[in-house]
């Protein structure tokens, strides 16, 4: 509670100036760069009339993009949330040398500009690379311009979303939960997997909500690794470009669009578990 | 038999040695080796090839636009997100959390819509594109829309990261500033941005690392031209398309620096805020 409420003399106070200044500036700002921008998106498909978006999105190329967009960016997000646990923990409940520099080394993805990351992680997954080499000789597989490629460049931008927002909430857990669950009997594994694994599952929800999002819209890293074949490696946001390209403006937000719906709707429904998680734990 | 007391709570010293070797191992295969990989491919064919290829003039070209790009990115977004920051935490208004949402909003957009939303309104065949073109102004294809898809792209990093730490610091000081007669000026000046002024920096440096690096959003409006719309990050996918990998590798190199000195910087500064202002960027 603030003092001033505590003292009961809320009338003397002085609220904080700038309120019109700051929130006309703000409006201004988010009118200008985001809304205008996104209600342009949400009108231009409908040009081609509602038949017209249906006929547009229906086309087999644009389903398989969408496919590979949202199928990469799942595989990615599920091979990611192990990983990310495993970062997380190691970062807050190990002690080992290097640790501070792991720490810090998650981020890169963060500040790493994609096509950067695009033209590294391709030299290195290519056929002769550092990792591609090895991979094929051993068990054949070829990473670089398959849908595995594009997996890894998505499991690349997406790690540290997880880490992350696993790891403030790790740091907060405290073990008393877990002496309680092993004075009573529990085995290791059951406590980490019926009292750790619950109370960190909202945050691993969120991290791969984040990641999830992320690797849907990600263009920079994917085009370079993706080989952009038609109907097997091209994913939604190439697919855009290219129909702008060929000035093909209201197909091109159709796919716009329909990737934003498709994104949200799936964000909503990992929200709405998340609530139930959180419910269920109380 | 010499086995010491271990707590209920922690894991046998073989299962920790474990999960810290495999943790080191997915960090170096899935962060720094790609990052090695840069530098190994630019210096592959030795330094000075590498040095010509950023001093090539389109390069140079490239680097100056990035400059400018970033240069008139950063401040816009500063100042709308101080602004929305100082709304949002010290005053009261209806709808502040559609607004935050609306903040937010472009993270979970995908660079390329971003730039695809700005084509379908300053484009030929956009919404204002005849009128542009009667006036001869160019948006698209040209520096000012270089400069609003980065404005898109970048615009969350500094209300993100300064927002909340002004949420959680209250407004009691604030409100006995203005009591004591300051002025709204004064009060941010004085109370405010040295409570915040670390959190702003990291938020500024996130900010400036993005819009110099970002590909996507502005790959849809730039138009290539050499020399001219090609901000670095597009000079690099030329690069490499047209099989030039040195150059293109020399390029990326500098980027990646770019990025590791943000990297070193925020984590000196999250050191100094005392990690308050954590959470994914």
């Amino acid at each position: 509670m603030s003092a001033t409420a505590l003292l009961g003399r809320r009338s003397r106070v002085a609220p904080v100036p700038g309120l019109g200044l700051t929130l006309g500036i703000t409006l201004a700002w988010v009118g200008l760069i985001v809304v205008i921008p996104l209600a342009a998106l949400a009108i231009k498909p409908w040009e081609l009339g509602v038949a017209g978006v249906a006929q547009s999105l229906a086309e087999p190329r644009v389903l398989s993009a969408l496919a590979v967009s949202f199928g990469a960016a799942l595989l990615a997000t599920l091979v990611n949330l192990p990983l990310g646990l495993l970062l997380a923990w190691a970062i807050v409940r190990l002690d080992f040398p290097g640790r501070r520099i792991l720490d810090s080394v998650i981020d890169l993805p963060f500040s790493l500009p994609t096509a950067v990351a695009g033209i590294a992680l391709t030299a290195l997954f290519a056929p002769n690379g550092w990792l591609g080499a090895p991979l094929m000789a051993a068990f054949g597989w070829q990473v670089a311009y398959t849908q595995a490629g594009i997996a890894v460049a998505l499991i690349f931008v997406g790690l540290p979303f997880i880490v992350r927002t696993v790891e403030p909430v790790l740091r907060d857990l405290g073990r008393d939960a877990e002496e309680a669950a092993a004075t009573l009997g529990a085995t290791r594994p059951q406590t980490l997997g019926r009292v750790v694994l619950p109370m960190l599952a909202p945050a691993l929800l969120t991290g791969a909500g984040l990641a999830f999002a992320r690797a849907v819209g990600e263009y920079g890293s994917v085009i370079f690794i993706a080989g952009n074949v038609p109907m097997v490696t091209e994913i939604a946001p190439l697919l855009i470009v290219i129909r702008l390209e060929q000035f093909d403006y209201a197909g091109a937000a159709a796919v716009g669009l329909a990737m934003l719906v498709l994104s949200f709707a799936i964000l909503l429904i990992l929200n709405l578990l998340q609530r139930r998680l959180r419910r269920g734990r109380r | 038999m010499s086995e010491r007391f271990r707590p209920a709570h922690a894991d046998a010293p073989w299962a920790r040695a474990l999960l810290a070797a495999s943790a080191v191992l997915v960090a170096i295969v899935m962060l720094v080796l790609p990052l090695a990989a840069v530098f190994a491919e630019a210096l592959r064919r030795g330094l000075p090839v590498a040095i010509g290829a950023i001093l090539d003039e389109d390069s140079l070209a490239a680097i100056r636009l990035t400059l400018i790009v970033a240069a008139i990115t950063v401040p816009v977004n500063l100042a709308g997100g101080i602004a929305a920051a100082w709304a949002v935490a010290k005053c009261d208004f209806p709808g502040k959390r559609v607004l935050v949402t609306l903040i937010e909003l472009p993270f979970s957009v995908s660079p390329v819509i971003a730039g695809l939303t700005f084509v379908l309104i300053f484009g030929a065949q956009g919404w204002l594109g005849p009128w542009l073109q009667a006036r001869d102004i160019q948006v698209i294809f040209a520096v000012p829309g270089l400069v609003l898809a980065t404005i898109f792209v970048t615009f969350p990093f500094v209300a993100r990261t300064v927002m909340p730490l002004m949420q959680e610091q209250g407004r009691d000081e604030e409100e006995a500033a203005a009591t004591l007669g300051a002025s709204g000026f004064q009060i941010f000046s004085r109370v405010t941005l040295p409570n915040v002024k670390w959190a702003l920096l990291s938020g500024v440096l996130l900010c400036n690392a993005r819009a110099m690096g970002e590909f996507g959003a502005v790959s849809v409006v730039s138009g290539h031209i050499r020399g001219e719309t090609n901000t670095m990050p597009l000079h690099v996918e030329i690069l490499y398309n047209e099989y030039q990998f040195a150059g293109a590798f020399a390029v990326a190199a500098l980027l990646a620096l770019l990025g590791l000195v943000t990297l070193a910087a925020k984590t000196m500064l999250d050191h100094a805020a005392g990690r308050r202002a954590g959470g994914a960027a």
